[in-house]
């Protein structure tokens, strides 16, 4: 209990470091604007048709803009602890609003390319990792290289090409219908599970030269019996923990695929906003994205302990 | 090792390409001749012509030029940083220690390519953004690295002798930390600098990078894309240069275990 206290706390310290860094970012990315700042402000509260000289001296006296940048960093900060992140530049809505709203996309589709890899991965990896050194293990090894090599854009250029525009099998960019799913979630998905596959493949050679795996054979246990009972448990442990750490890897390929497929989530929403300068925007959506990931390795460290209640991992 | 071996050809083929084919190229990325986009190559560009009739030849050696001068700067400014932030977090240990883990690990939580986006805002020169944003997200596997070699080795006999001796950390970390990190420094950096190169072009690619008149992969690709069915080659030339360049990287930092 103990010890899941201690991962617990770590995790939620991680996330006061993430709001630290996104909030200190965005207040030089805020600074590096040109033009009046009390403006900029008055424009991202009251919208941009109601900012005159008055509204904007008044924000100048309110926020005491005058005590320089050290006072405005803490009140901006402050702002940020209190979980008031300001409106979006350009479409005037809060911005969590916006974000509430682009979450859903982004996260049916990380779902997806998650479900998907699942499918893909694991599955090869083991069987790779039944027979290490045959045939399979050794062609496995040169194609998850390959896919390793080739970046998300470059796999959804490749995959819109062929399938999308040579063989019109899939629409190629889109938002909606189940068709819209397929090509976005498998881009990202084959990047995914060339990774995982390694991971399950290595856990399972692993795992299968064991000397408790031995005895389960001994025993007399068919080998779908030994892998169910005594391998797939073994093999999760590592595999969850990866899935964890791919967060980082999966938010990435969500900005860059989102972009090429038109996908409304919360990565388009970044490039947006970095286009337009939207300063508010891009703070709420880099801060989804750490709190994302903290929170997902929170819940895998819970799973993991789960899985393998021994406390062997540091 | 051949796989190793192989990546280092590659790499090695492309850096001597980067560097010498401008050389003795009379055109040069940026001069159009519009009668001649989209078609063949020639003597004077043996790659072909853009949509533009920018020679593919020149541009494709600039763009591999700025794309590689980008990721090598990034990740040996990142290895400095993480190098010597680790060797000092282990040196001093305590709240200096836990500082640098908590700036490290929650600036793991940011993806690479929201870092530069970020950067990109902050500063105003695109190459720039790029140099500062990946080499932040670099430095913390270097960090890491550093900091666990450096807490197993510094509590050794060896070093410990040292210290009793009189050496100085400077002394202990060339002579007996170095020799441990060093061959560790292969994989980290060849993945970095495959990870920088990546995210340039990708960043290119969906037209947040590099601007326009800029020869650079990313960008080269999705200029190239619309006319894809009447030059074929001249798209597929970033895209194969691109997937070389990354597959080299990936089998120099491939031989693991």
């Amino acid at each position: 209990m103990n010890t899941v206290l201690r991962a617990l706390s770590f995790r939620l310290i991680q996330a006061g470091g993430v709001a630290l860094v996104v909030g200190v970012m965005s207040f030089l990315m805020m600074q590096a604007m040109p033009g009046d700042m009390a403006y900029r402000i008055a424009a991202a509260r009251y919208g941009y048709d109601l900012v005159s000289a008055d509204l904007a001296d008044a924000v100048r006296a309110e926020l005491r803009l005058e005590a320089g940048p050290f006072a405005q960093f803490l009140r901006w900060m402050g702002d940020l602890a209190q979980l008031d992140m300001g409106r979006s530049l350009v479409s005037g809505q809060p911005v969590w609003q916006e974000i509430a709203h682009q979450l859903g996309a982004s996260l049916q589709l990380a779902a997806a390319a998650m479900g998907l890899s699942m499918l893909i991965g694991p599955p090869l990896g083991i069987f790779a990792g039944l027979h290490p050194g045959g045939w399979f293990d050794r062609v496995l090894l040169v194609v998850a290289a390959g896919f390793r090599a080739v970046p998300q854009f470059l796999l959804g250029l490749v995959l819109i090409v062929v399938l999308a525009v040579q063989l019109r099998l899939l629409p190629a960019a889109g938002h909606g219908s189940l068709a819209h799913f397929v090509l976005p979630a498998l881009t990202l998905a084959l990047g995914l599970a060339a990774a995982s596959a390694r991971i399950a493949r290595d856990a399972m050679a692993a795992v299968a030269a064991s000397p408790h795996y031995a005895f389960a054979r001994a025993k007399g246990l068919t080998e779908a019996q030994i892998l169910r009972r005594h391998g797939l448990r073994n093999i999760a442990a590592p595999l969850v923990t990866y899935l964890g750490l791919q967060f980082v890897m999966l938010a990435e390929g969500v900005v860059v695929v989102e972009t090429i497929f038109g996908w409304p989530g919360i990565g388009h929403a970044l490039i947006h906003a970095v286009f337009h300068r939207d300063v508010p925007m891009v703070q709420g959506t880099a801060l989804v994205m750490g709190l994302g990931f903290v929170l997902l390795n929170a819940v895998v460290d819970l799973i993991v302990r789960h899985i393998d209640p021994r406390e062997v991992q540091a | 090792m051949t796989a190793s071996r192989l990546g280092w050809g590659l790499l090695v083929a492309l850096i001597c390409f980067a560097l010498l084919a401008p050389l003795g190229d009379p055109l040069g990325p940026f001069r159009q001749s519009l009668t001649k986009a989209l078609s063949g190559a020639e003597a004077a560009a043996p790659f072909g012509y853009d949509h533009l009739g920018r020679s593919m030849f020149s541009r494709l050696a600039h763009a591999l030029r700025l794309s590689l001068l980008l990721a090598f700067a990034a990740t040996a400014t990142a290895a400095a940083i993480g190098i010597a932030f680790g060797a000092l977090a282990s040196w001093r240990a305590g709240w200096i220690d836990r500082a640098l883990s908590l700036l490290a690990d929650s600036m793991l939580a940011l993806p690479a390519l929201l870092m530069v986006l970020m950067m990109g805002v902050i500063l105003s020169s695109t190459p720039l953004a790029f140099w500062a944003g990946l080499a932040a997200v670099q430095w913390i596997e270097f960090f890491r690295l550093t900091r666990s070699a450096a807490r197993s080795h510094l509590a050794s006999p060896a070093a410990v002798a040292a210290t009793l001796q009189g050496f100085g950390p400077i002394w202990i970390f060339r002579r007996i930390l170095w020799p441990e990190i060093g061959p560790m420094l292969r994989t980290t950096i060849a993945f970095g600098v495959a990870n920088s190169i990546a995210a340039i072009a990708a960043l290119g690619f969906v037209s947040v990078g590099m601007r326009a008149p800029t020869p650079e992969l990313g960008l080269m690709m999705v200029e190239l894309l619309p006319s894809w069915r009447e030059a074929p080659f001249a798209l597929l030339q970033p895209v194969l240069a691109c997937f070389t360049l990354l597959l080299a990287l990936n089998l120099i930092a491939g031989a693991r275990k």
